[in-house]
């Protein structure tokens, strides 16, 4: 009893809540250097007066024309030091604090079409999560369920079958995927449309050709990857000591194998979840879904820079939370992992 | 006759393989080393996939000779060189590379794509094409009996080759041909590298008399032959999936190791370092780094003085970022890895003798670590030539007068509309990609297998 409840459960929160607390306050210098790195790259590197010759026609571009562009965007400023305003303004009057900072409450300014891009955000990410999240959950439960086949024929023939499978379906471009999947679903069969997106109960017709390329785009690499965990566990001494006490091996495999590979798997897969909020964006942009991944593609080509700073910028955000949310989930999935 | 022109891509590359011999033959020396290799050489299935990857080495190396053609002068007047750059491939395909159509022409086709006003008659119908199919005459008589014959004598020719081949090296190892395919000399799996070279040479053979007569993969939009396409989409490739890590590996052993070893805010410094960059997602940083290089080279175009150097630039450049933003992976490895190793025994017993740091570093760890940056620089190769193509779809990937696979997908993906459908680029330039990819991939795990101590499997 002694052991069993040591230490107290009150402690262990309490331990756990100064965990996470310390890793949110380690995530504000990173997601400091990841501002200032974009700051680098996108004023910087390059100076606005670059961007707007590049935008407007390297060759006879007027500089009454870069001066306009720069000013309609707020790219007229000083970039770190603002020598000719007054007090506080000297800081808050240039273009990092402007553009940059202003990131950290939400601020993104607006796009080159004139929208507001925080706006714009918010409604392009239901679009991106319709498409996101059911790839990402039938692809785990489809992955998993087929690496635990594999590894239940283990050493066999169909487990070589398997292998050689998933190493040709993981050479094999994404871009095929979709494009063949396209060709063969919509143009041969006609089964579904091959591009679109409507909102509501009709989105489902247009989501679910994406969704199974998605899933079988990415059956190859993650069922390795699965497999791979799964075959370090079964050597484990505690799979022995099951199967020495007559537990069958589908028992073996689903009870005892499975819920000891969560924390490997949880590694690689609870990260990704907040990140699926951006989208993906070569899906969105073959399929015509208006998400944020097609959102960013339609930026880079039309070199819209805040558009691209902004996504970077949210992008590490989520990636910091996933993080985050991984060694969370460790507590969860298993006990005697203590944060502290 | 020729100016030869060295590219800072071609130099690079060079680079690397003096690099890839000087390693081998100083692994040659070294026990486990050749212990591990030997394990992979006796790997029928990875020897087979580095037949192919030589076979797509060898054109890509083909493909970085480059030189500029000697313009015809009279004498007396001073030397002047053709402004295109060429290559030794492209010499080589020259019949390919100039047999230009008009526009599309489907694989083996004698007729072009598209109908056209033929002559002055009101009736428009299929034009013949140039050069596909010329040699057939006018009532193309025996279209399908000439391709059989030709596909029979290519046969015949790469058989022929490979049998000369086979007997010289039975020959030069005294065994029987049976015994060659069967298990090689030191048990190497020589049976799956003559078997490959025996479909290498088939398609080869097939490919060559074919490819006297017909396109053989057919042309693109602007009439350029498909076949050359892939073939120049090769160099491409290779460069993306090795100079890549070529030029992220020095930085990353740097850093793993200086982390690992010296620790305390040298390590805080450097894993705050990687954190920040990896924890921006890889295509977007991409897409960020190559817009800002777009803009570089859009408004510097006095540094480069051939269309060939910009594009070769680019390409670099392309390199160079995906190079920044993949190197945190591998430090993180490795400087996990200096963390065991900084506490085995031989490594203190060389701090107890008063051995400097960084000779240490240099002597004992990094030797140590070289297995990790081998299978970071074989698993890493197979996903670069599949993230090229994925951005120059974006737009974010090379120049798109450099011809890549991704350039040549990206042309060709809007044809999949047409009807008739125009499917013969995209399916060659997914399977020259597929081929590649998947003997990376096969020879990556063989690698991995051999060289790291924890897969016994």
């Amino acid at each position: 009893m002694l052991l069993r409840s040591w230490p107290p459960a009150a402690g262990r929160r309490r331990a756990a809540r100064g965990y996470i607390i310390r890793r949110l306050l380690y995530a504000i210098p990173i997601l400091i250097g990841v501002n200032l790195l974009t700051f680098a790259l996108f004023f910087v590197v390059n100076t606005p007066d670059d961007m707007a010759r590049m935008q407007l026609g390297v060759k006879r571009v007027t500089p009454e024309a870069i001066q306009k562009w720069k000013a309609e965007r707020g790219y007229d400023k000083p970039l770190v030091w603002n020598a000719a305003a007054a007090g506080g303004a000297k800081l808050t009057d240039t273009i990092l604090f402007a553009k940059s900072v202003r990131m950290f409450v939400g601020d993104f300014g607006r796009a080159d079409d004139g929208r507001d891009i925080a706006r714009e955000i918010t409604t392009r990410m239901g679009p991106s999560l319709a498409i996101a999240v059911p790839t990402f959950v039938l692809g785990l439960f489809v992955a998993i369920s087929f690496a635990l086949l594999l590894v239940f024929f283990r050493a066999t023939t169909l487990d070589f079958a398997g292998v050689v499978l998933c190493v040709a379906m993981m050479s094999i471009s994404g871009l095929f995927y979709i494009i063949g999947g396209q060709w063969l679903v919509s143009k041969v069969w006609h089964l579904a449309p091959i591009s679109g997106y409507s909102g509501g109960l009709d989105a489902a017709k247009f989501l679910i050709l994406p969704v199974i390329i998605g899933v079988f785009g990415g059956i190859g690499s993650s069922t390795r990857w699965y497999r791979t965990i799964f075959l370090e566990e079964i050597t484990r001494d505690y799979v022995r000591t099951a199967r020495a006490k007559g537990l069958p091996e589908r028992v073996v495999l689903f009870r005892h194998v499975l819920r000891n590979a969560m924390i490997p798997i949880l590694t690689g897969v609870v990260v990704v979840i907040p990140t699926l909020f951006m989208g993906s964006l070569l899906t969105e942009s073959f399929f015509g879904i208006p998400g944020l991944g097609s959102y960013t593609i339609d930026a880079i080509n039309a070199q819209d820079f805040a558009v691209v700073r902004s996504m970077v910028f949210i992008g590490s955000v989520l990636y910091i939370v996933g993080l985050l949310a991984t060694d969370i989930s460790y507590t969860i999935a298993d006990p005697r992992v203590r944060l502290q | 006759m020729i100016q030869p022109v060295l590219l800072w891509s071609d130099a690079l590359l060079f680079v690397l393989i003096a690099a890839i011999v000087a390693l081998a033959l100083w692994a040659r020396r070294q026990e486990p080393l050749r212990a591990a290799w030997g394990r992979v050489l006796k790997d029928g299935v990875a020897m087979a996939a580095a037949t192919v990857l030589a076979a797509f080495i060898v054109v890509g190396l083909l493909d970085s000779l480059h030189y500029r053609a000697r313009l015809d002068a009279k004498p007396g007047e001073p030397v002047r060189y053709a402004v295109e750059v060429n290559s030794a491939l492209d010499a080589l395909l020259s019949d390919l590379r100039q047999r230009s159509e008009k526009t599309y022409s489907a694989p083996l086709a004698t007729h072009l794509y598209a109908k056209e006003a033929l002559g002055d008659s009101a009736q428009r119908d299929f034009p013949r094409l140039r050069h596909g199919g010329t040699h057939l005459g006018a009532d193309l008589s025996g279209h399908e009996f000439d391709v059989a014959m030709r596909v029979s004598r290519g046969c015949a020719g790469g058989v022929a080759l490979w049998l000369v081949l086979a007997a010289l090296w039975c020959r030069h190892k005294r065994i029987s041909l049976v015994a060659t395919l069967k298990v090689g000399a030191g048990g190497t799996a020589t049976g799956a590298v003559f078997i490959t070279l025996l479909a290498i040479f088939l398609l080869l053979g097939i490919a060559i008399s074919l490819g006297g007569g017909y396109h053989v993969f057919g042309t693109d939009k602007v009439g350029q032959d498909v076949l050359y396409l892939s073939l120049k989409s090769i160099r491409t490739g290779l460069l993306i999936g090795t100079l890549t890590t070529l030029v992220m590996l020095p930085l990353a052993v740097l850093l793993g190791i200086l982390a690992g070893y010296v620790g305390g805010w040298v390590d805080d410094v450097i894993q705050y370092l990687y954190t920040t960059l990896s924890s921006i997602p890889g295509v977007l940083l991409i897409a960020a780094a190559v817009l800002m290089m777009q803009v570089i080279i859009d408004t510097h175009p006095d540094w480069f003085a051939t269309s060939a150097e910009r594009a070769d630039a680019r390409l670099l450049a392309l390199c160079l970022i995906l190079g920044m933003t993949s190197w945190t992976g591998v430090a993180r490895l490795l400087r996990a890895e200096t963390l065991k190793l900084r506490e085995l025994e031989f490594v203190q017993a060389a701090q107890a003798f008063g051995v400097g740091r960084f000779a240490i570093m240099r002597r004992h760890i990094l030797p140590n670590l070289m297995h990790i940056v081998l299978i970071a620089l074989v698993m890493d190769f197979s996903g670069l030539v599949l993230a090229e193509a994925v951005l120059s779809y974006v737009g974010v990937g090379v120049d798109p007068s450099t011809i890549s696979f991704g350039t040549m997908i990206n042309t060709a993906r809007m044809e999949l509309a047409r009807e008739p459908m125009v499917w013969w680029s995209l399916a060659a330039a997914f399977g020259f990609m597929f081929a590649l990819v998947l003997a990376a991939n096969l020879f990556a795990d063989a690698v991995r297998d051999a060289f790291d101590p924890r897969s016994s499997a």
